[in-house]
């Protein structure tokens, strides 16, 4: 599906509200036909991109290009992207099909056709017995539903989406998350979506970029981004990790032996070793769902680390620990393969193991 | 099962059906009488008044006529006569001119009051509000001598080229608009505003993103969004401002008659309340249909603009 001009280009994009800087000196090149997310916190900047994106926002320094074209300059009306916004921003004394057709009407494109592709786009979405209703005669999902098909109608080069789930309830959000998703592949649209909702992110993008205050941290694939976090913010904010200060005893280009609050643990670097030498310090990561769990004796080698079983919360399908080893907190999930309770109750002695290829070793 | 005793739950307690007539008497009975027996009744008689003929010194008596309606329609003692028709046709000018004249003023300033930082917002609405603390006729008086031949306002309209030399504003109608304008902006302006402050701008938004340019956005997304101000708005201007006479009588020369100088010249110097009484009640039908007619106009588009 990519081709050789990118969808939406940004280059060293800067974004000043007073005091704050919302962006920081950003540059992110987005593929055609791919489903794209800016991840992060509320106050990340990941709007303020969007909304330069789709030209309803200005950059104080930097460039925007689409489909190779230079419109840092080009006005909203004018750009070949449409927007999903938060609140979804209904025209409120329009009907659906109303609402639909309005950018086509901009467009002075023939009534019939008009009726023709709205029709259409009802019938994709769904909405078609909506069509004569007024917004406010509209729950929250089908109104999401409206200003999809409000904006895909138009057949955008590339669609933003900013945060289009947030306000509904978490079991028609994930119905929404997939059904998005099949629409996305169907049109082939490129899709630039907005959340601070990392499972969201997970499930539906091609690419992630994960943001903090005006900069993006780290960008690359869902799993990529998972396995491989960079930094403490990304590790915390996509899913869960165990950190551990290490100082290095002993190291070698391709892993090290630190010592941790916890006790001695072996790394092996990944792609990017870190530069401590010995005696120096980093942070070194785990996944919780990395960590195994075993009884005292019934394991032993490297990486291992006894602990106290002290807390345990129950979910059916998994056990989530948290474990005391000295100072530090480890915290795993196992899944409940065995028939039975053959889990370790809370205070029990036990055997962690840490592998060697799970640990992550993070910048600061 | 015992059941609990019958009653509305209103308002979280139980309240017997005279106790909601006790409550909603004392509450809302003042104002009912009020508008009974001080609006109402009097219209009514009015009304009646309006069938009635001219007593031989003033007054009214029977016989019951329609005399009055025709008269003002023109059938007068002298023959067809549009005196009476022009008559309402002016004010009528007069009251959607000041109406359409206040609305292009009001527009851009209640947009400007309502972009102002909060501490400033209040100070613009007072100084709106200001020219109400003035008696009308004291304003009015104060725009003949501002307007006056050798005022310094005059000199300047003069330099700039926007009176001819030697001529000045007052009396003529642009000192009317100028008067009109003057007293009945806020009226359009203060509910204009309270719906400016609501506008959600992100449907401005959505409209330019979706391929509208600024005039587009402005009467696609922004107007219909004011509408209901705007139209409370110029109701409230219309209206008066059809009835105006003193303003047109002050500033314009006193040369033409308005509804309001008929009238009050009917119930005054010439005695004639039958006549009077008509006058006012076709006014107000005037005024009445046109309201509807908007309203009906409003409910096809399938618009809530009432």
């Amino acid at each position: 599906m990519a081709t050789d001009t990118p969808a939406v280009e940004v280059e060293n994009l800067v974004r000043q509200f007073g005091e704050m800087r919302a962006l920081d000196d950003v540059s992110v090149t987005i593929r055609k036909g791919e489903f794209f997310s800016l991840l992060g916190p509320s106050g990340c900047g990941k709007t303020t991109l969007l909304r330069i994106i789709g030209g309803l926002d200005i950059a104080d320094a930097g460039i925007v290009r689409i489909n190779g074209v230079d419109a840092t300059e080009i006005p909203c009306h004018k750009r070949p992207i449409n927007t999903v916004f938060q609140s979804y921003a209904l025209f409120p004394h329009m009907t659906v099909r109303d609402n639909i057709g309005f950018g086509l009407r901009m467009k002075k494109v023939s009534k019939p056709d008009i009726e023709e592709r709205v029709k259409r786009v009802l019938d994709m979405v769904q909405i078609t017995k909506l069509a004569d209703r007024k917004p406010t005669q509209l729950s929250g999902g089908q109104k999401q539903r409206v200003a999809l098909a409000r904006a895909i109608v138009n057949e955008p080069q590339v669609l933003l989406l900013d945060e289009p789930l947030g306000a509904l309830d978490l079991k028609l959000r994930k119905e929404l998350q997939i059904e998005l998703l099949n629409i996305q592949r169907r049109v082939g649209i490129t899709f630039i979506y907005v959340t601070h909702d990392q499972e969201e992110a997970l499930v539906m993008s091609d690419r992630i970029a994960v943001m903090r205050i005006g900069k993006i941290e780290q960008m690359g694939e869902a799993e990529d981004l998972y396995e491989n976090p960079s930094t403490r913010f990304v590790s915390g904010f996509l899913g869960s990790c165990n950190l551990f200060d290490a100082t290095v005893k002993q190291r070698s280009a391709t892993g090290a032996v630190v010592s941790t609050p916890a006790g001695e643990l072996r790394v092996e670097f990944g792609a990017n070793p870190p530069a401590a030498t010995k005696n120096e310090k980093f942070t070194v990561a785990i996944r919780p769902e990395k960590v195994s769990l075993c009884a005292p004796g019934e394991c032993a080698g490297e990486n291992r680390i006894k602990v106290k079983v002290k807390e345990l919360i129950y979910i059916g399908s998994e056990t989530h620990y948290v474990l005391q080893a000295g100072p530090q907190t480890i915290t795993t999930e196992a899944m409940n393969t065995k028939v039975g309770w053959q889990g370790f109750d809370i205070g029990a002695d036990a055997v962690a193991y840490l592998p060697a290829a799970g640990l992550l070793v993070l910048d600061d | 099962m015992k059941m609990r005793k019958k009653g509305e739950i209103r308002f979280g307690e139980h309240l017997t059906h005279t106790g909601q007539v006790l409550r909603s008497g004392m509450t809302s009975g003042p104002g009912i009488f009020w508008v009974t027996f001080f609006l109402l009744g009097p219209l009514l008689w009015i009304g009646v008044i309006s069938f009635m003929t001219r007593g031989e010194s003033g007054g009214y008596e029977r016989p019951f006529t329609f005399e009055n309606y025709t008269r003002f329609a023109g059938w007068g003692f002298f023959g067809y006569d549009l005196l009476y028709p022009q008559i309402i046709l002016r004010s009528l000018v007069l009251g959607a001119g000041t109406a359409i004249l206040c609305m292009l003023a009001a527009l851009p300033l209640a947009f400007f009051i309502a972009g102002l930082p909060p501490k400033h917002k209040n100070l613009a609405l007072t100084l709106v509000l200001i020219p109400f603390w003035t008696n009308l006729l004291i304003r009015t008086y104060a725009w003949q001598i501002l307007l006056a031949p050798e005022s310094p306002l005059t000199w300047l309209f003069v330099k700039l080229h926007l009176v001819a030399e030697g001529t000045s504003l007052y009396p003529g109608t642009m000192a009317v608009y100028i008067g009109m304008i003057c007293d009945y902006l806020p009226f359009l302006v203060l509910p204009l505003y309270s719906s400016v402050e609501k506008i959600d701008w992100s449907i401005a938004e959505a409209a330019s993103d979706l391929g509208a340019d600024s005039p587009r956005v402005f009467w696609h997304a922004i107007l219909p969004q004011v509408t209901p101000g705007l139209v409370a708005g110029i109701i409230l201007v219309l209206i008066p401002a059809t009835g105006q006479f003193v303003i047109p009588d002050l500033l314009g020369g006193a040369k033409v008659q308005m509804l309001g100088n008929v009238i009050q010249q009917q119930f005054g110097p010439s005695r004639d309340w039958p006549f009077g009484s008509a006058i006012s009640f076709i006014g107000m039908g005037v005024v009445l249909l046109g309201l509807w007619g908007y309203a009906k106009a409003a409910g096809e588009k399938g618009g809530d603009l009432l």
